[in-house]
């Protein structure tokens, strides 16, 4: 049984994890909350210097050539910094969305931009309420697309974006570039400016088919699949530094002539959320060994690594902010910047009462009478 | 990352299945788990049975030392052992405190002469243990106890009580933790025997429990005689020694095999209606399915974390500690959710739906989140040992046991 990283994946964590507490601590996550920054550029292009946004991509077009298990445990490390970039959009979702699905040209066009990070690319779904593809409203014929896509995350620092069009024959995924004419943006107020989200309204942009036309939902489908793997990592990364800023504080604070860490309804619940977190490493170490194995078992595993993070982050952020008491709502403070980014990653690839439900669909098949 | 055995892993678990193949009926998949029987007569003398056959062929204390009668195995090698056995249908485990706990605590705490007497005896079958710490008093504060020894020469003399002790009826022999000194702090004045539970003065009474079997007992010890010879580490050490029982229960009890989970609730849902629908198509059903389904995979993968440790040759991390607080609740909340979808008839155990297994398990869960450590201590215990927070505030700790107890009289 080797139900664990390698040695190697370890060591390429503890590099990302120290340049990540040196170059990415909350004042920077806090810097781009308070100001008009998209994102931390300087993190960014340190994480591209490092190789981390090119990991699984292969050598061919300027990535690393590893696997997605390394690409688990920089997520982690970004989830747990809570920093201030767009990994999840750029490059769990438009960079594996062309590693996946794009031609030979595609990929030699943007993948080394990508991984350089010279470029950010982004994955737009949502048109305001609206998520599912049979759903969707903008259009993708003649190689224009049309339509307004809203929320966009990361979608005012990504240059390029895959959009999910609709359409009479199927959704289909739409490269498109963010600079051309025929693309407008406006940010919007979201709860989580560290990532900082837009409005994007193409009237007759110029796009090309990412993989197959008509393909779309299924192939958002696997693509969502495995960010939620990715995602999950991030989530426990992010749960964890909740858990241990809620630990500290209860050690430091007192009352009632006692550390608040001595009474056991701040005891038991910083326990259930050590809890949470090891029940949702277990199942995200199973989906990283789908994921990186092309197992069978993906759609399951991807889904139960998913619900259990999203619960595991949820919680462990939601009871830092109460462990601290007032100091705990202010704006100063540092815990609500997990709390705000628990929330995009929960909503980002569909909630958990989705995901709780696809879980079920998937078990329904594995187990089929 | 993978689960496969290496050769040498591989090897071994061919030998158990073949062993298993030859000497057990595999267990038909879905069908009743064998944890929750009586142990009568007659079930004790089939696992006495099985036990020697295990024994025979290595696979009783496959991690124990050869020199005492095991197998001079690894702890991976017992989990694969484990693994195997649970596919087949085994008579219950009569011998998991004496081999799990006990005996583990007299060959670390007692002479070569314990250790020639009682091991091979007790890894046979031949003779049960029982674990005697808990009592009216006292059972999370186990260092609170009363029963008494008080020395006679070369004898101790023991009065007291003992409660909730799991098979004390049909034991052989018992670990007994007494206080031996009540002017000391309550943990200091302790100190550990063990006795022959046919003494004289010894007397265990079934007690019914809410599963309705009575498998735990209240003993009564009137002037019972004990020869220092049956001491088990230095007088007013008893908290020591019980430490290493302890230590070795939450090994043992944290492993809750055999239960019916997730895979026999979808069957349940899709065979039953909730309002004329399939109960799986229920939404609420499914969003419930999907969180058990998420623990229940959270900890047997929390295992292979363990084992790959183990496998490695390392210390397993602390994640292990969480898997009886995570495993007792789902086992109660799964039962209850499963009686739900059965409907009424549910409440009828016998030829209820499903032969009255869920509900079995239902009410055995209500114990096992008590037994070995409840909800709460495992709690605190992941709270002070794994995150490094404060123990709990202790008004007791600068008292002696006896100005305890004439507190405690004037409530
Ligand atoms: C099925 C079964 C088998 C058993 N077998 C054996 C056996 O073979 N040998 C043996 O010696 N004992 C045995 N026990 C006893 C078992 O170890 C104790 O019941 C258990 O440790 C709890 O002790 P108690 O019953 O005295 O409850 P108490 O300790 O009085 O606890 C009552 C309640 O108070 C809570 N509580 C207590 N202290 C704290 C605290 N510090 N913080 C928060 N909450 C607290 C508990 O969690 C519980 O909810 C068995 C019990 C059961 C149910």
């Amino acid at each position: 049984m080797e139900f664990d990283f390698s040695e190697d994946q370890k060591l390429l964590k503890e590099q990302v994890a120290r340049f990540l507490r040196e170059k990415s601590p909350l004042t920077v996550t806090r810097r781009v909350l308070e100001s008009a920054e998209t994102h931390a550029a300087e993190v960014w292009s340190g994480l591209a210097d490092l190789g981390a946004l090119g990991v699984a991509v292969p050598e061919a077009y300027g990535g690393m050539g590893l696997g997605a298990l390394e690409l688990c445990v920089i997520a982690e490390e970004v989830g747990r910094s809570c920093a201030p970039v767009p990994f999840q959009s750029s490059v769990c979702l438009a960079t594996d969305a062309l590693v996946q699905f794009g031609s030979e040209a595609q990929k030699a066009r943007w993948l080394p931009e990508l991984i350089a990070g010279k470029i950010i690319g982004t994955v737009a779904v949502a048109e305001a309420g609206k998520s599912s593809p049979s759903q969707l409203a903008t259009t993708f014929a003649a190689d224009k697309l049309t339509g307004t896509k809203l929320p966009v995350i990361d979608g005012e620092a990504a240059g390029l974006a895959i959009v999910l069009a609709g359409g009479a024959g199927g959704a289909t995924m739409a490269l498109v570039e963010l600079g051309d004419s025929g693309v407008t943006r406006r940010r919007v107020e979201t709860l989580d400016p560290t990532r900082k989200q837009a409005e994007i309204v193409f009237k007759g942009a110029a796009a090309e088919p990412l993989g197959e036309r008509g393909g779309g939902a299924r192939q958002l489908q696997t693509l969502h699949e495995r960010a939620a793997v990715l995602g999950a990592f991030e989530q426990i990364g992010g749960a964890e530094a909740s858990l241990y800023m809620a630990r500290d504080f209860a050690l430091e604070r007192y009352a009632f002539g006692r550390q608040i860490g001595s009474y056991q309804a701040i005891k038991h619940k910083l326990a259930d959320a050590y809890i949470k977190i090891e029940l949702a490493r277990s199942n995200a170490y199973y989906g990283a060994m789908m994921l990186s194995s092309g197992g069978a078992d993906l759609p399951l595993a991807a889904a139960a690594a998913r619900v259990a993070a999203t619960d595991a982050y949820e919680y462990a952020s939601k009871e830092n902010i109460q462990t601290h008491g007032g100091i705990g709502f202010t704006w100063a403070a540092d815990p609500h910047m997990h709390y705000r980014r628990s929330r995009l990653l929960a909503l980002s690839l569909g909630g958990a009462t989705l995901w709780r439900n696809r879980l079920v669909t998937a078990l329904e098949k594995r187990n089929a009478v | 990352m993978n689960f496969n055995d290496t050769p040498d892993e591989a090897k071994f678990r061919t030998e158990a299945r073949a062993f298993l193949e030859a000497n057990a009926k595999r267990r038909t998949p879905g069908s009743a788990p064998s944890r929750n029987v009586d142990r009568d007569d007659e079930v004790i003398k089939t696992a006495k049975a099985w036990q020697a056959k295990k024994l025979a062929s290595g696979f009783a204390a496959i991690t124990w030392p050869k020199e005492i009668g095991g197998r001079g195995g690894t702890p991976i090698q017992q989990i694969i052992y484990a693994q195997e056995e649970a596919q087949f249908v085994t008579p219950p485990g009569v011998f998991d405190i004496g081999l799990g706990m006990c005996i583990p605590t007299l060959v670390k705490h007692g002479s070569s002469e314990h250790a020639a007497r009682f091991v091979k005896p007790a890894l046979k079958g031949d003779e049960i243990w029982c674990q005697l710490f808990s009592e009216p008093v006292a059972g999370s504060d186990v260092a609170g106890i009363r029963t008494r020894a008080k020395r006679d020469g070369d004898n101790w003399v023991v009065n007291g009580q003992k409660v909730w002790t799991t098979g004390a009826h049909f034991c052989d022999f018992g670990l007994l933790l007494v206080r031996t000194d009540p002017d000391v702090s309550k943990h200091k004045g302790l100190t550990m025997f063990f006795v022959d539970m046919k003494s004289k003065g010894v007397e265990a009474r079934p007690i019914k429990q809410v599963s309705g079997g009575a498998e735990f007992n209240e003993v009564f010890f009137t002037d019972v005689v004990i020869p220092d010879s049956q001491r088990l580490g230095k007088v007013g050490d008893g908290w020591t020694v019980a430490l290493t029982t302890l230590m070795n229960e939450r090994l043992a009890v944290g492993i809750a095999t055999g239960i019916l989970g997730v895979d026999d609730f979808l069957t349940l849902a899709r065979s039953s209606d909730i309002d004329g629908e399939p109960a799986i198509r229920n939404g609420a059903i499914r969003d419930r399915l999907a969180q058990f389904f998420v623990e229940a995979e959270g900890l047997k993968y929390t295992r292979y974390r363990m084992w790959t440790a183990l496998s490695r040759g390392e210390t397993p991390g602390p994640q292990s500690s969480i898997n009886k607080v995570v495993s007792g609740r789902m086992m109660q909340d799964l039962g209850s959710l499963a009686m739900e979808v059965m409907g009424e008839a549910s409440l009828m155990t016998g030829e209820g739906p499903g032969g009255g297994a869920f509900q079995r398990q239902w009410l055995g869960a209500a114990g096992f989140r008590i037994a070995g450590g409840t909800d709460e201590i495992l709690r605190n215990i992941i709270a002070e040992r794994v995150l490094g927070l404060p123990s709990d505030v202790r008004v007791d700790k600068d008292t002696t046991f006896a100005e305890l107890e004439a507190k405690r009289s004037k409530r």
